[in-house]
């Protein structure tokens, strides 16, 4: 019967899509491996400044955050426009700063609680009085190792 | 009629999209986070006990206003020039102790790098990022002068040997030999950087 007609010898098969589930897999689970969670949303403006000779925070075990920076738009009615810190999820007065470094240092193992590092994540238009006073209080809890985390890139850009 | 064998096969064509789906989302909700920048010790809060009595022509004193204009040794500087002055101070060696050091020898400034201060202070209206341009130029001195002795002593880089020193991932047969290279280098130009406390006008 010539009701079908037999196919054309020129034509390509179809390409199997049967491992693309498998491709997209492996990228997926790449994505999950490399990237980390936000553990905290920002409440502050947090554009950090740019610097050159930077070293790379490894462990981040090791490491507290402490961000600086004007609230962003949503909260600026209730807080104003002056830079303010965030500890974890809230904002917090500089008195707090010691008493959260001295809690966030507790819950750490015992064998990291010397090598912590304080990683200061500064808005670039902050003042450096608050900084100053933040810098005051890390002394007086005895946390004196800190990072001044910094985008890289040339530091005569954050002049202009 | 009794059925020929057990379940029917899934149809498992859609598992790409749902696949795709989860990529998808994590690609939106996560950000590879950028944790780098300069580390710094602060000074205990406690006074040292016996009050060391430091020369003058030792401290390389770095003055921020609240304009970002800088006051070097009681000069107006350019913030270009810094790096240049801090590192002409860093090794000038007045006393020869030094032998690696290229400076000027010249007697009104340090004696030799070990003995070497840079001050630092700034106005409580400095802006973070005129400060954090400072800190990086006068790390960046500490860094140059450090990376050419590393470069005469064992051909390479001091901050690529830290780096990789403290890399977690570098073998430990790796880092033990590096570990008294970076110290030796250290050694050298010792980071005497002390952040005083500001002043209020």
């Amino acid at each position: 019967m010539g009701k079908f007609a037999k196919k054309k010898d020129g034509d390509l098969p179809a390409v199997s899509t049967a491992s693309l589930p498998d491709i997209v897999f492996m990228l997926l689970f790449f994505f999950m491996t490399v990237t980390t969670m936000k553990d905290s949303s920002l409440l502050v403006e947090n554009t950090l400044p740019n610097a050159s000779e930077i070293k790379k925070l490894e462990k981040k075990d090791r490491v507290i955050y402490i961000y600086v920076g004007k609230p962003t738009q949503e909260y600026q009615k209730v807080f104003g426009t002056e830079p303010k810190i965030q500890l974890n999820d809230k904002f917090a007065s500089v008195d707090e700063v010691g008493s959260f470094i001295l809690a966030e240092r507790a819950k750490k193992p015992q064998e990291l609680q010397n090598v912590l590092t304080t990683a200061m994540k500064v808005d670039k238009n902050a003042n450096m009085g608050l900084i100053t006073d933040i810098k005051q209080q890390l002394r007086k809890v005895n946390a004196l190792k800190v990072n001044y985390t910094t985008y890289e890139g040339d530091a005569f850009r954050n002049l202009q | 009629m009794p059925r020929r064998k057990g379940a029917p096969e899934v149809n498992a064509g859609s598992m790409a999209d749902i696949a795709f789906l989860l990529l998808i989302f994590f690609l939106v909700t996560t950000t590879i986070e950028t944790d780098a920048g300069l580390d710094r010790m602060l000074p205990p809060i406690e006074p040292p006990e016996d009050n060391v009595i430091i020369k003058q022509k030792n401290i390389f004193t770095v003055n921020i206003n609240k304009n970002g204009q800088l006051l070097v040794e009681d000069e107006l500087m350019q913030l270009k020039d810094l790096r240049k002055a801090a590192m002409a101070f860093l090794e000038n060696g007045a006393d020869g102790s030094c032998n690696y050091c290229q400076g000027r020898k010249n007697a009104e400034s340090s004696d030799n790098p070990d003995k070497a201060i840079i001050s630092l202070k700034n106005d409580r209206e400095t802006k973070y990022s005129t400060y954090i341009t400072v800190q990086n130029e006068l790390v960046g001195a500490y860094n140059d002068l450090r990376n050419r002795e590393a470069q005469r002593l064992y051909g390479r880089d001091f901050t690529k040997m830290e780096a990789e020193y403290l890399n977690p991932e570098t073998p430990s047969s790796i880092r033990d030999d590096l570990k008294d290279k970076v110290k030796r280098i250290q050694d050298m130009f010792p980071q005497k950087l002390s952040e005083a406390e500001t002043t209020s006008n």
